[in-house]
Protein backbone atom coordinates (compact mmCIF):
# COMPACT_ATOMS: atom_id res chain seq x y z
CA UNK A 1 0.00 0.00 0.00
CA UNK A 2 2.71 2.50 0.95
CA UNK A 3 4.39 2.52 -2.47
CA UNK A 4 1.03 3.26 -4.00
CA UNK A 5 0.49 6.25 -1.73
CA UNK A 6 3.98 7.56 -2.29
CA UNK A 7 3.45 7.28 -6.01
CA UNK A 8 0.11 9.07 -5.70
CA UNK A 9 1.60 11.93 -3.70
CA UNK A 10 4.48 12.50 -6.08
CA UNK A 11 2.12 12.14 -9.00
CA UNK A 12 -0.24 14.77 -7.62
CA UNK A 13 2.48 17.19 -6.57
CA UNK A 14 3.59 16.96 -10.12
CA UNK A 15 0.22 17.56 -11.67
CA UNK A 16 0.36 21.14 -12.83
CA UNK A 17 -2.93 22.86 -12.33
CA UNK A 18 -3.84 24.36 -15.62
CA UNK A 19 -4.91 28.01 -15.77
CA UNK A 20 -8.67 28.44 -15.73
CA UNK A 21 -10.16 29.33 -19.04
CA UNK A 22 -11.51 32.88 -18.71
CA UNK A 23 -14.96 33.87 -19.92
CA UNK A 24 -13.64 36.84 -21.86
CA UNK A 25 -12.98 35.54 -25.39
CA UNK A 26 -10.43 38.28 -26.15
CA UNK A 27 -7.69 36.81 -24.06
CA UNK A 28 -8.50 33.25 -25.06
CA UNK A 29 -5.56 32.94 -27.47
CA UNK A 30 -3.15 34.15 -24.85
CA UNK A 31 -4.53 31.72 -22.30
CA UNK A 32 -4.37 28.90 -24.78
CA UNK A 33 -0.72 29.71 -25.35
CA UNK A 34 -0.17 29.71 -21.58
CA UNK A 35 -1.81 26.32 -21.27
CA UNK A 36 0.30 24.83 -24.03
CA UNK A 37 3.49 26.28 -22.56
CA UNK A 38 2.73 25.05 -19.08
CA UNK A 39 2.02 21.57 -20.42
CA UNK A 40 5.31 21.65 -22.26
CA UNK A 41 7.21 22.79 -19.18
CA UNK A 42 5.58 20.02 -17.16
CA UNK A 43 6.45 17.44 -19.77
CA UNK A 44 10.06 18.46 -19.53
CA UNK A 45 10.28 18.60 -15.75
CA UNK A 46 8.15 15.69 -14.68
CA UNK A 47 10.32 12.77 -15.82
CA UNK A 48 13.26 14.13 -13.84
CA UNK A 49 11.18 14.36 -10.70
CA UNK A 50 10.08 10.77 -11.22
CA UNK A 51 13.61 9.58 -11.97
CA UNK A 52 15.40 11.44 -9.21
CA UNK A 53 14.74 9.04 -6.30
CA UNK A 54 16.09 6.03 -8.22
CA UNK A 55 19.01 7.94 -9.70
CA UNK A 56 19.90 9.39 -6.30
CA UNK A 57 19.83 5.94 -4.72
CA UNK A 58 22.03 4.44 -7.41
CA UNK A 59 24.47 7.34 -7.26
CA UNK A 60 24.81 7.29 -3.48
CA UNK A 61 24.74 3.54 -3.03
CA UNK A 62 26.67 2.40 -6.09
CA UNK A 63 28.68 5.03 -7.98
CA UNK A 64 29.99 7.03 -5.03
CA UNK A 65 30.92 3.83 -3.13
CA UNK A 66 32.76 2.55 -6.22
CA UNK A 67 34.73 5.79 -6.43
CA UNK A 68 35.34 5.55 -2.72
CA UNK A 69 36.95 2.11 -2.96
CA UNK A 70 39.21 3.42 -5.71
CA UNK A 71 40.52 5.92 -3.15
CA UNK A 72 40.51 3.30 -0.39
CA UNK A 73 42.64 0.92 -2.44
CA UNK A 74 45.55 3.39 -2.14
CA UNK A 75 45.31 3.51 1.63
CA UNK A 76 47.43 1.28 3.75
CA UNK A 77 46.55 -1.23 6.38
CA UNK A 78 49.01 -0.72 9.22
CA UNK A 79 50.30 -3.29 11.69
CA UNK A 80 48.13 -1.83 14.42
CA UNK A 81 45.01 -2.65 12.43
CA UNK A 82 44.08 0.91 11.58
CA UNK A 83 43.89 2.09 7.99
CA UNK A 84 46.24 4.90 7.09
CA UNK A 85 44.91 7.24 4.45
CA UNK A 86 47.26 8.52 1.80
CA UNK A 87 48.59 7.43 -1.55
CA UNK A 88 50.35 4.09 -1.27
CA UNK A 89 50.85 1.73 -4.16
CA UNK A 90 51.50 -1.29 -1.93
CA UNK A 91 48.10 -2.96 -2.36
CA UNK A 92 48.16 -2.61 -6.10
CA UNK A 93 51.73 -3.84 -6.27
CA UNK A 94 50.76 -6.88 -4.24
CA UNK A 95 47.56 -7.56 -6.19
CA UNK A 96 49.17 -7.17 -9.60
CA UNK A 97 52.55 -8.79 -9.10
CA UNK A 98 51.93 -11.66 -6.68
CA UNK A 99 51.61 -14.81 -8.83
CA UNK A 100 49.15 -16.17 -6.24
CA UNK A 101 46.53 -13.61 -7.24
CA UNK A 102 47.32 -13.90 -10.93
CA UNK A 103 46.93 -17.69 -10.86
CA UNK A 104 43.59 -17.48 -9.08
CA UNK A 105 42.40 -14.83 -11.52
CA UNK A 106 43.31 -17.08 -14.45
CA UNK A 107 41.68 -20.06 -12.71
CA UNK A 108 38.51 -18.00 -12.21
CA UNK A 109 38.39 -16.98 -15.85
CA UNK A 110 38.94 -20.60 -16.88
CA UNK A 111 36.10 -21.87 -14.68
CA UNK A 112 33.80 -19.11 -15.95
CA UNK A 113 34.71 -19.88 -19.58
CA UNK A 114 34.06 -23.61 -19.20
CA UNK A 115 30.78 -22.90 -17.39
CA UNK A 116 29.67 -20.57 -20.18
CA UNK A 117 30.58 -23.11 -22.85
CA UNK A 118 28.72 -25.92 -21.09
CA UNK A 119 25.69 -23.64 -20.61
CA UNK A 120 25.70 -22.81 -24.32
CA UNK A 121 25.99 -26.45 -25.39
CA UNK A 122 23.26 -27.55 -22.98
CA UNK A 123 21.08 -24.49 -23.31
CA UNK A 124 20.95 -23.85 -27.04
CA UNK A 125 19.15 -27.05 -28.11
CA UNK A 126 16.78 -26.73 -25.16
CA UNK A 127 15.94 -23.14 -26.10
CA UNK A 128 15.51 -24.24 -29.72
CA UNK A 129 13.12 -26.94 -28.60
CA UNK A 130 11.01 -24.47 -26.62
CA UNK A 131 10.98 -21.87 -29.39
CA UNK A 132 9.97 -24.32 -32.11
CA UNK A 133 7.70 -26.53 -30.04
CA UNK A 134 4.12 -26.80 -31.19
CA UNK A 135 3.05 -27.42 -27.60
CA UNK A 136 2.46 -24.83 -24.94
CA UNK A 137 5.57 -22.65 -25.08
CA UNK A 138 4.57 -20.61 -22.04
CA UNK A 139 4.34 -23.71 -19.86
CA UNK A 140 7.66 -25.09 -21.13
CA UNK A 141 9.31 -21.75 -20.43
CA UNK A 142 7.71 -21.43 -17.02
CA UNK A 143 8.89 -24.92 -16.09
CA UNK A 144 12.41 -23.91 -16.96
CA UNK A 145 12.12 -20.69 -15.01
CA UNK A 146 10.96 -22.50 -11.88
CA UNK A 147 14.45 -23.56 -10.80
CA UNK A 148 15.42 -19.96 -11.42
CA UNK A 149 13.14 -18.95 -8.57
CA UNK A 150 14.39 -21.68 -6.28
CA UNK A 151 16.93 -20.45 -3.80
CA UNK A 152 20.49 -20.41 -5.11
CA UNK A 153 21.93 -21.85 -1.89
CA UNK A 154 19.39 -24.69 -1.91
CA UNK A 155 20.15 -25.56 -5.52
CA UNK A 156 23.87 -25.47 -4.82
CA UNK A 157 23.63 -27.63 -1.74
CA UNK A 158 21.24 -30.04 -3.47
CA UNK A 159 24.20 -31.49 -5.38
CA UNK A 160 25.58 -32.78 -2.09
CA UNK A 161 22.46 -34.97 -1.92
CA UNK A 162 23.24 -36.32 -5.38
CA UNK A 163 27.02 -36.67 -5.37
CA UNK A 164 27.89 -36.94 -1.68
CA UNK A 165 29.34 -40.10 -0.12
CA UNK A 166 25.84 -41.19 0.92
CA UNK A 167 24.15 -39.37 -1.93
CA UNK A 168 21.82 -40.68 -4.60
CA UNK A 169 24.49 -41.63 -7.12
CA UNK A 170 26.72 -43.55 -4.69
CA UNK A 171 23.71 -45.33 -3.20
CA UNK A 172 22.58 -46.31 -6.68
CA UNK A 173 26.02 -47.52 -7.79
CA UNK A 174 26.46 -49.62 -4.65
CA UNK A 175 22.97 -51.05 -5.03
CA UNK A 176 23.70 -52.09 -8.64
CA UNK A 177 27.05 -53.53 -7.56
CA UNK A 178 29.21 -51.34 -9.78
CA UNK A 179 31.21 -50.19 -6.77
CA UNK A 180 31.48 -51.68 -3.30
CA UNK A 181 32.69 -48.62 -1.40
CA UNK A 182 31.25 -45.12 -1.86
CA UNK A 183 33.54 -42.75 -3.71
CA UNK A 184 33.96 -39.05 -2.96
CA UNK A 185 32.81 -37.22 -6.06
CA UNK A 186 32.37 -33.81 -4.45
CA UNK A 187 34.66 -30.92 -3.64
CA UNK A 188 36.61 -30.55 -6.84
CA UNK A 189 36.72 -28.32 -9.90
CA UNK A 190 34.14 -30.38 -11.76
CA UNK A 191 31.53 -30.03 -9.04
CA UNK A 192 32.12 -26.27 -8.90
CA UNK A 193 31.44 -26.09 -12.64
CA UNK A 194 28.43 -28.38 -12.26
CA UNK A 195 26.95 -26.17 -9.56
CA UNK A 196 27.54 -23.04 -11.63
CA UNK A 197 25.98 -24.57 -14.75
CA UNK A 198 22.94 -25.60 -12.74
CA UNK A 199 22.64 -22.06 -11.42
CA UNK A 200 23.24 -20.23 -14.72
CA UNK A 201 21.62 -22.44 -17.35
CA UNK A 202 18.19 -20.69 -17.14
CA UNK A 203 19.88 -17.34 -17.96
CA UNK A 204 21.36 -18.86 -21.11
CA UNK A 205 18.17 -20.61 -22.20
CA UNK A 206 16.04 -17.52 -21.65
CA UNK A 207 18.33 -15.29 -23.71
CA UNK A 208 18.66 -17.76 -26.58
CA UNK A 209 14.91 -18.38 -26.50
CA UNK A 210 14.12 -14.66 -26.76
CA UNK A 211 16.23 -14.30 -29.87
CA UNK A 212 15.08 -17.60 -31.47
CA UNK A 213 11.47 -16.72 -30.83
CA UNK A 214 11.92 -13.50 -32.77
CA UNK A 215 13.12 -15.29 -35.90
CA UNK A 216 10.53 -15.95 -38.58
CA UNK A 217 10.13 -19.75 -38.87
CA UNK A 218 9.42 -19.52 -42.57
CA UNK A 219 12.98 -18.32 -43.20
CA UNK A 220 14.22 -21.85 -42.58
CA UNK A 221 11.51 -23.24 -44.85
CA UNK A 222 12.53 -20.78 -47.54
CA UNK A 223 16.12 -21.96 -47.27
CA UNK A 224 15.13 -25.63 -47.56
CA UNK A 225 12.86 -24.94 -50.52
CA UNK A 226 15.87 -23.36 -52.21
CA UNK A 227 17.75 -26.63 -51.83
CA UNK A 228 19.43 -26.40 -48.43
CA UNK A 229 19.19 -29.40 -46.13
CA UNK A 230 17.54 -28.83 -42.72
CA UNK A 231 20.98 -28.75 -41.12
CA UNK A 232 22.37 -26.28 -43.65
CA UNK A 233 19.32 -24.08 -43.22
CA UNK A 234 19.90 -24.07 -39.48
CA UNK A 235 23.62 -23.36 -39.67
CA UNK A 236 23.36 -20.68 -42.32
CA UNK A 237 20.10 -18.97 -41.39
CA UNK A 238 18.84 -19.60 -37.87
CA UNK A 239 22.14 -19.88 -36.02
CA UNK A 240 23.59 -16.56 -37.22
CA UNK A 241 20.32 -14.79 -36.46
CA UNK A 242 20.28 -16.17 -32.91
CA UNK A 243 23.90 -15.23 -32.13
CA UNK A 244 22.97 -11.99 -30.31
CA UNK A 245 20.89 -14.00 -27.83
CA UNK A 246 23.68 -16.52 -27.42
CA UNK A 247 26.15 -13.70 -26.81
CA UNK A 248 23.87 -12.04 -24.23
CA UNK A 249 23.37 -15.35 -22.42
CA UNK A 250 27.09 -16.04 -22.61
CA UNK A 251 27.99 -12.67 -21.15
CA UNK A 252 25.57 -13.10 -18.24
CA UNK A 253 26.82 -16.62 -17.50
CA UNK A 254 30.45 -15.58 -17.67
CA UNK A 255 30.12 -12.47 -15.51
CA UNK A 256 27.93 -14.19 -12.90
CA UNK A 257 30.18 -17.27 -12.79
CA UNK A 258 33.36 -15.21 -12.45
CA UNK A 259 31.90 -13.20 -9.58
CA UNK A 260 30.76 -16.05 -7.37
CA UNK A 261 32.32 -17.20 -4.12
CA UNK A 262 29.49 -19.26 -2.60
CA UNK A 263 29.61 -22.15 -5.08
CA UNK A 264 33.34 -22.82 -4.55
CA UNK A 265 32.79 -22.64 -0.77
CA UNK A 266 29.95 -25.19 -0.87
CA UNK A 267 30.96 -27.50 -3.71
CA UNK A 268 34.68 -26.87 -4.15
CA UNK A 269 37.76 -28.25 -2.42
CA UNK A 270 40.42 -26.21 -0.62
CA UNK A 271 42.27 -25.50 -3.86
CA UNK A 272 39.23 -24.35 -5.82
CA UNK A 273 39.06 -20.81 -4.46
CA UNK A 274 37.96 -18.27 -7.05
CA UNK A 275 38.80 -14.58 -7.22
CA UNK A 276 35.71 -13.48 -5.31
CA UNK A 277 36.78 -15.82 -2.50
CA UNK A 278 39.99 -13.78 -2.20
CA UNK A 279 37.92 -10.63 -1.91
CA UNK A 280 35.76 -12.24 0.78
CA UNK A 281 38.86 -13.44 2.64
CA UNK A 282 40.51 -10.02 2.53
CA UNK A 283 37.41 -8.11 3.61
CA UNK A 284 35.68 -10.42 6.07
CA UNK A 285 38.40 -12.68 7.45
CA UNK A 286 41.61 -10.63 7.35
CA UNK A 287 39.83 -7.27 7.62
CA UNK A 288 42.40 -5.85 5.20
CA UNK A 289 40.00 -3.47 3.55
CA UNK A 290 42.48 -1.52 1.40
CA UNK A 291 43.75 -4.75 -0.18
CA UNK A 292 40.17 -6.00 -0.52
CA UNK A 293 39.31 -2.78 -2.38
CA UNK A 294 42.17 -3.27 -4.80
CA UNK A 295 41.17 -6.90 -5.44
CA UNK A 296 37.49 -5.94 -5.97
CA UNK A 297 38.51 -3.29 -8.46
CA UNK A 298 40.70 -5.80 -10.31
CA UNK A 299 37.70 -8.11 -10.67
CA UNK A 300 35.51 -5.20 -11.72
CA UNK A 301 38.07 -4.08 -14.31
CA UNK A 302 38.35 -7.52 -15.91
CA UNK A 303 34.61 -8.15 -16.04
CA UNK A 304 33.83 -4.52 -16.88
CA UNK A 305 36.13 -4.76 -19.89
CA UNK A 306 34.10 -7.74 -21.12
CA UNK A 307 30.81 -5.88 -20.65
CA UNK A 308 32.26 -2.89 -22.51
CA UNK A 309 33.44 -5.00 -25.44
CA UNK A 310 30.01 -6.58 -25.54
CA UNK A 311 28.29 -3.19 -25.41
CA UNK A 312 30.55 -1.87 -28.17
CA UNK A 313 29.53 -4.60 -30.60
CA UNK A 314 26.05 -5.66 -29.55
CA UNK A 315 24.63 -2.94 -27.32
CA UNK A 316 22.76 -3.28 -24.06
CA UNK A 317 19.33 -3.65 -25.63
CA UNK A 318 19.71 -7.39 -26.27
CA UNK A 319 20.75 -7.97 -22.67
CA UNK A 320 17.70 -6.14 -21.33
CA UNK A 321 15.38 -8.14 -23.56
CA UNK A 322 16.58 -11.34 -21.91
CA UNK A 323 16.46 -9.92 -18.40
CA UNK A 324 13.01 -8.44 -18.55
CA UNK B 1 14.58 -37.86 -36.59
CA UNK B 2 16.35 -34.59 -35.77
CA UNK B 3 13.38 -33.21 -33.91
CA UNK B 4 13.12 -36.32 -31.71
CA UNK B 5 16.78 -35.94 -30.85
CA UNK B 6 16.27 -32.31 -29.83
CA UNK B 7 13.21 -33.22 -27.79
CA UNK B 8 15.11 -35.98 -25.98
CA UNK B 9 18.00 -33.60 -25.34
CA UNK B 10 15.68 -30.90 -23.99
CA UNK B 11 14.04 -33.48 -21.74
CA UNK B 12 17.45 -34.38 -20.30
CA UNK B 13 18.13 -30.69 -19.66
CA UNK B 14 14.83 -30.46 -17.76
CA UNK B 15 15.79 -33.55 -15.72
CA UNK B 16 19.16 -31.97 -14.96
CA UNK B 17 17.45 -28.82 -13.71
CA UNK B 18 14.86 -30.58 -11.59
CA UNK B 19 16.46 -33.77 -10.28
CA UNK B 20 18.60 -32.23 -7.52
CA UNK B 21 15.66 -30.14 -6.33
CA UNK B 22 13.37 -33.16 -6.35
CA UNK B 23 15.90 -35.09 -4.28
CA UNK B 24 15.92 -32.30 -1.66
CA UNK B 25 12.13 -32.52 -1.36
CA UNK B 26 12.23 -36.32 -1.28
CA UNK B 27 14.88 -36.46 1.44
CA UNK B 28 13.08 -33.90 3.58
CA UNK B 29 10.37 -36.53 4.19
CA UNK B 30 12.94 -39.17 5.07
CA UNK B 31 12.59 -40.56 8.58
CA UNK B 32 16.29 -41.38 8.83
CA UNK B 33 18.32 -39.15 11.09
CA UNK B 34 20.94 -38.51 8.43
CA UNK B 35 20.14 -36.15 5.63
CA UNK B 36 20.93 -38.74 2.98
CA UNK B 37 20.02 -42.08 1.46
CA UNK B 38 18.78 -44.71 2.12
CA UNK B 39 15.23 -43.66 2.76
CA UNK B 40 14.05 -45.45 5.86
CA UNK B 41 10.48 -44.22 6.02
CA UNK B 42 8.21 -41.33 5.40
CA UNK B 43 7.96 -38.76 8.16
CA UNK B 44 7.15 -35.14 8.83
CA UNK B 45 9.51 -35.19 11.78
CA UNK B 46 12.06 -32.79 10.28
CA UNK B 47 9.44 -30.18 9.55
CA UNK B 48 8.43 -30.43 13.20
CA UNK B 49 12.03 -29.99 14.31
CA UNK B 50 12.28 -27.03 11.98
CA UNK B 51 9.31 -25.33 13.62
CA UNK B 52 11.06 -25.76 17.01
CA UNK B 53 14.41 -24.41 15.90
CA UNK B 54 14.77 -20.89 17.33
CA UNK B 55 17.66 -19.91 15.07
CA UNK B 56 15.78 -20.85 11.93
CA UNK B 57 12.60 -19.10 13.00
CA UNK B 58 14.61 -15.98 13.76
CA UNK B 59 16.26 -16.18 10.34
CA UNK B 60 12.83 -16.48 8.73
CA UNK B 61 11.59 -13.41 10.57
CA UNK B 62 14.66 -11.41 9.51
CA UNK B 63 14.37 -12.54 5.89
CA UNK B 64 10.67 -11.75 5.67
CA UNK B 65 10.96 -8.28 7.23
CA UNK B 66 13.98 -7.50 5.09
CA UNK B 67 12.25 -8.77 1.95
CA UNK B 68 9.09 -6.76 2.63
CA UNK B 69 10.95 -3.51 3.30
CA UNK B 70 13.15 -4.08 0.26
CA UNK B 71 10.10 -4.71 -1.90
CA UNK B 72 8.43 -1.58 -0.55
CA UNK B 73 11.30 0.81 -1.20
CA UNK B 74 12.56 -0.81 -4.37
CA UNK B 75 9.10 -0.92 -5.94
CA UNK B 76 8.39 2.71 -5.11
CA UNK B 77 11.66 3.90 -6.64
CA UNK B 78 11.34 1.49 -9.54
CA UNK B 79 7.77 2.35 -10.48
CA UNK B 80 8.50 6.08 -10.45
CA UNK B 81 11.58 5.65 -12.63
CA UNK B 82 9.75 3.33 -15.00
CA UNK B 83 6.89 5.81 -15.35
CA UNK B 84 9.38 8.46 -16.38
CA UNK B 85 11.05 6.20 -18.92
CA UNK B 86 7.88 4.79 -20.42
CA UNK B 87 5.74 7.91 -20.54
CA UNK B 88 8.05 10.77 -21.33
CA UNK B 89 10.63 11.52 -23.92
CA UNK B 90 13.67 11.94 -21.70
CA UNK B 91 16.84 13.30 -23.26
CA UNK B 92 19.63 10.73 -22.95
CA UNK B 93 17.21 7.91 -22.28
CA UNK B 94 19.72 5.19 -23.21
CA UNK B 95 22.33 6.51 -20.82
CA UNK B 96 19.76 6.70 -18.02
CA UNK B 97 18.55 3.16 -18.68
CA UNK B 98 22.11 1.89 -18.52
CA UNK B 99 22.74 3.82 -15.29
CA UNK B 100 19.59 2.37 -13.76
CA UNK B 101 20.55 -1.21 -14.54
CA UNK B 102 24.21 -0.64 -13.57
CA UNK B 103 23.81 -2.58 -10.28
CA UNK B 104 23.27 -5.76 -12.36
CA UNK B 105 26.32 -5.09 -14.50
CA UNK B 106 28.65 -4.68 -11.52
CA UNK B 107 29.55 -8.05 -9.97
CA UNK B 108 27.63 -8.38 -6.72
CA UNK B 109 30.79 -9.00 -4.68
CA UNK B 110 32.22 -5.69 -5.84
CA UNK B 111 28.95 -3.89 -5.14
CA UNK B 112 28.90 -5.48 -1.68
CA UNK B 113 32.45 -4.43 -0.87
CA UNK B 114 31.97 -0.88 -2.15
CA UNK B 115 28.77 -0.33 -0.20
CA UNK B 116 30.14 -1.87 3.00
CA UNK B 117 33.34 0.17 2.96
CA UNK B 118 31.70 3.44 1.97
CA UNK B 119 28.89 3.32 4.51
CA UNK B 120 31.34 2.18 7.16
CA UNK B 121 33.44 5.24 6.36
CA UNK B 122 30.30 7.34 6.89
CA UNK B 123 29.83 5.71 10.28
CA UNK B 124 27.16 3.15 9.35
CA UNK B 125 28.28 -0.16 10.79
CA UNK B 126 27.18 -3.56 9.62
CA UNK B 127 23.54 -3.45 10.52
CA UNK B 128 20.04 -4.17 9.36
CA UNK B 129 20.04 -0.74 7.72
CA UNK B 130 23.11 -1.55 5.65
CA UNK B 131 21.52 -4.85 4.66
CA UNK B 132 18.38 -2.99 3.56
CA UNK B 133 20.34 -0.42 1.52
CA UNK B 134 22.22 -3.21 -0.17
CA UNK B 135 19.13 -5.22 -1.01
CA UNK B 136 17.33 -2.15 -2.37
CA UNK B 137 20.17 -1.23 -4.68
CA UNK B 138 20.57 -4.59 -6.33
CA UNK B 139 16.85 -5.41 -6.61
CA UNK B 140 16.08 -2.00 -8.14
CA UNK B 141 17.26 -2.80 -11.71
CA UNK B 142 15.17 -5.98 -11.81
CA UNK B 143 12.09 -4.09 -10.62
CA UNK B 144 12.64 -1.43 -13.26
CA UNK B 145 13.03 -3.99 -16.04
CA UNK B 146 9.90 -5.91 -15.03
CA UNK B 147 7.73 -2.86 -14.35
CA UNK B 148 8.84 -1.06 -17.50
CA UNK B 149 7.84 -4.02 -19.64
CA UNK B 150 4.37 -4.07 -18.06
CA UNK B 151 3.81 -0.32 -18.13
CA UNK B 152 4.36 -0.21 -21.88
CA UNK B 153 0.90 -1.73 -22.22
CA UNK B 154 -0.86 1.16 -20.47
CA UNK B 155 -1.77 3.98 -22.78
CA UNK B 156 -1.79 7.53 -21.62
CA UNK B 157 -4.83 8.52 -23.67
CA UNK B 158 -7.04 6.56 -21.28
CA UNK B 159 -6.08 8.90 -18.45
CA UNK B 160 -6.44 11.95 -20.61
CA UNK B 161 -9.85 10.74 -21.71
CA UNK B 162 -10.92 10.42 -18.06
CA UNK B 163 -9.70 13.92 -17.26
CA UNK B 164 -11.34 15.44 -20.30
CA UNK B 165 -14.59 13.79 -19.22
CA UNK B 166 -14.34 15.71 -15.95
CA UNK B 167 -12.49 13.42 -13.57
CA UNK B 168 -10.18 15.15 -11.12
CA UNK B 169 -6.51 14.06 -11.00
CA UNK B 170 -7.24 12.13 -7.77
CA UNK B 171 -10.23 10.35 -9.30
CA UNK B 172 -8.24 9.59 -12.42
CA UNK B 173 -5.40 8.15 -10.38
CA UNK B 174 -7.61 5.87 -8.30
CA UNK B 175 -10.06 4.83 -10.99
CA UNK B 176 -7.86 4.62 -14.05
CA UNK B 177 -4.13 4.75 -13.44
CA UNK B 178 -3.88 2.65 -10.30
CA UNK B 179 -5.96 -0.32 -11.46
CA UNK B 180 -4.03 -0.37 -14.72
CA UNK B 181 -0.70 -0.09 -12.92
CA UNK B 182 -1.42 -2.53 -10.13
CA UNK B 183 -0.23 -5.67 -11.92
CA UNK B 184 3.07 -3.97 -12.73
CA UNK B 185 3.48 -2.75 -9.15
CA UNK B 186 2.72 -6.20 -7.75
CA UNK B 187 5.03 -7.94 -10.19
CA UNK B 188 7.84 -5.57 -9.28
CA UNK B 189 7.27 -5.99 -5.54
CA UNK B 190 7.16 -9.76 -5.83
CA UNK B 191 10.35 -9.82 -7.84
CA UNK B 192 12.14 -7.61 -5.33
CA UNK B 193 10.93 -9.73 -2.41
CA UNK B 194 12.01 -13.00 -3.98
CA UNK B 195 15.45 -11.73 -4.97
CA UNK B 196 15.99 -10.23 -1.53
CA UNK B 197 14.76 -13.38 0.20
CA UNK B 198 17.18 -15.49 -1.81
CA UNK B 199 20.28 -13.33 -1.64
CA UNK B 200 23.42 -14.61 0.01
CA UNK B 201 26.37 -13.10 -1.90
CA UNK B 202 25.88 -9.54 -0.67
CA UNK B 203 24.14 -10.48 2.56
CA UNK B 204 27.24 -12.28 3.92
CA UNK B 205 29.17 -9.01 3.57
CA UNK B 206 26.53 -6.73 5.05
CA UNK B 207 24.91 -8.70 7.86
CA UNK B 208 25.98 -7.89 11.39
CA UNK B 209 27.33 -10.73 13.52
CA UNK B 210 24.57 -12.83 15.04
CA UNK B 211 21.94 -11.80 12.50
CA UNK B 212 21.14 -14.48 9.94
CA UNK B 213 18.79 -14.55 6.99
CA UNK B 214 17.46 -17.89 5.80
CA UNK B 215 20.12 -18.39 3.10
CA UNK B 216 23.01 -17.44 5.41
CA UNK B 217 21.54 -19.70 8.09
CA UNK B 218 21.51 -22.61 5.63
CA UNK B 219 25.05 -21.72 4.60
CA UNK B 220 26.17 -21.78 8.24
CA UNK B 221 24.42 -25.12 8.82
CA UNK B 222 26.14 -26.61 5.74
CA UNK B 223 29.53 -26.16 7.45
CA UNK B 224 28.74 -29.11 9.72
CA UNK B 225 27.12 -31.65 7.47
CA UNK B 226 23.92 -31.97 5.55
CA UNK B 227 21.27 -32.53 8.17
CA UNK B 228 17.71 -33.62 7.34
CA UNK B 229 16.66 -30.25 8.73
CA UNK B 230 18.40 -28.46 5.87
CA UNK B 231 16.44 -30.54 3.38
CA UNK B 232 13.20 -29.71 5.18
CA UNK B 233 14.15 -26.03 5.22
CA UNK B 234 14.98 -26.31 1.53
CA UNK B 235 11.54 -27.74 0.83
CA UNK B 236 9.89 -24.86 2.70
CA UNK B 237 11.99 -22.37 0.73
CA UNK B 238 11.11 -24.07 -2.55
CA UNK B 239 7.41 -23.92 -1.75
CA UNK B 240 7.74 -20.25 -0.79
CA UNK B 241 9.86 -19.03 -3.67
CA UNK B 242 8.06 -21.05 -6.32
CA UNK B 243 4.58 -20.75 -4.88
CA UNK B 244 4.65 -16.99 -4.35
CA UNK B 245 5.51 -15.95 -7.91
CA UNK B 246 3.00 -18.46 -9.29
CA UNK B 247 0.31 -17.03 -7.04
CA UNK B 248 1.44 -13.56 -8.04
CA UNK B 249 1.25 -14.40 -11.73
CA UNK B 250 -2.23 -15.81 -11.25
CA UNK B 251 -3.30 -12.71 -9.31
CA UNK B 252 -1.85 -10.42 -11.97
CA UNK B 253 -3.74 -12.33 -14.63
CA UNK B 254 -7.03 -12.03 -12.76
CA UNK B 255 -6.45 -8.34 -12.06
CA UNK B 256 -5.54 -7.51 -15.62
CA UNK B 257 -8.58 -9.42 -16.89
CA UNK B 258 -10.80 -7.40 -14.58
CA UNK B 259 -9.38 -4.12 -15.75
CA UNK B 260 -9.73 -5.24 -19.31
CA UNK B 261 -6.22 -4.82 -20.66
Amino acid sequence: MVPIFTILIIYLLNENHLPKVPSNPNCLTATLRDILMSIEARERRQPWILLSPALTAITLLLFVPLLFIVVYSFWLRTATGADQSGFFLDNWREALSDPFYRDILLFTLKIAAITTLVCAVMGYPAAYFIARSRGNKAVLLLLLMLPFWISYIIRTMSWINILGVSGALNTFLIWTGVISEPIQMLYNQTTVILGLVHFLLPFMILNVFVSLDGIDVTLEDAATSLGATRWEAFVQVTLPLSLPGLAAGGLLCFVLAAGTYITPLVLGGPTDAMFANLVYEAIITQLNWPLGSALSLMLLAVLGLLVMIYNRYLGMAQLMKGLG
Amino acid sequence: MGWHLIRGYALLVYVFMFLPVAVVVLLSFNASQFGSFPITGVSLRWFGELAQNEAILRAFRTSIILGLLTALISTTLGVLASLALVRYRVPGENVISTLLIAPILVPEVVLAVALLLFLNFLGVNKSFGLLLFGHVIFTLPFVILVVQARLMAIRRDVEEAAMSLGASPVQTFFQITLPLMLPAVLAGALFAFTISFDDITGTLFWKPGGVETVPTQIFAMLRNSISPEINALGTVMIVMTVGLPLLGAAAARILSKKSGT
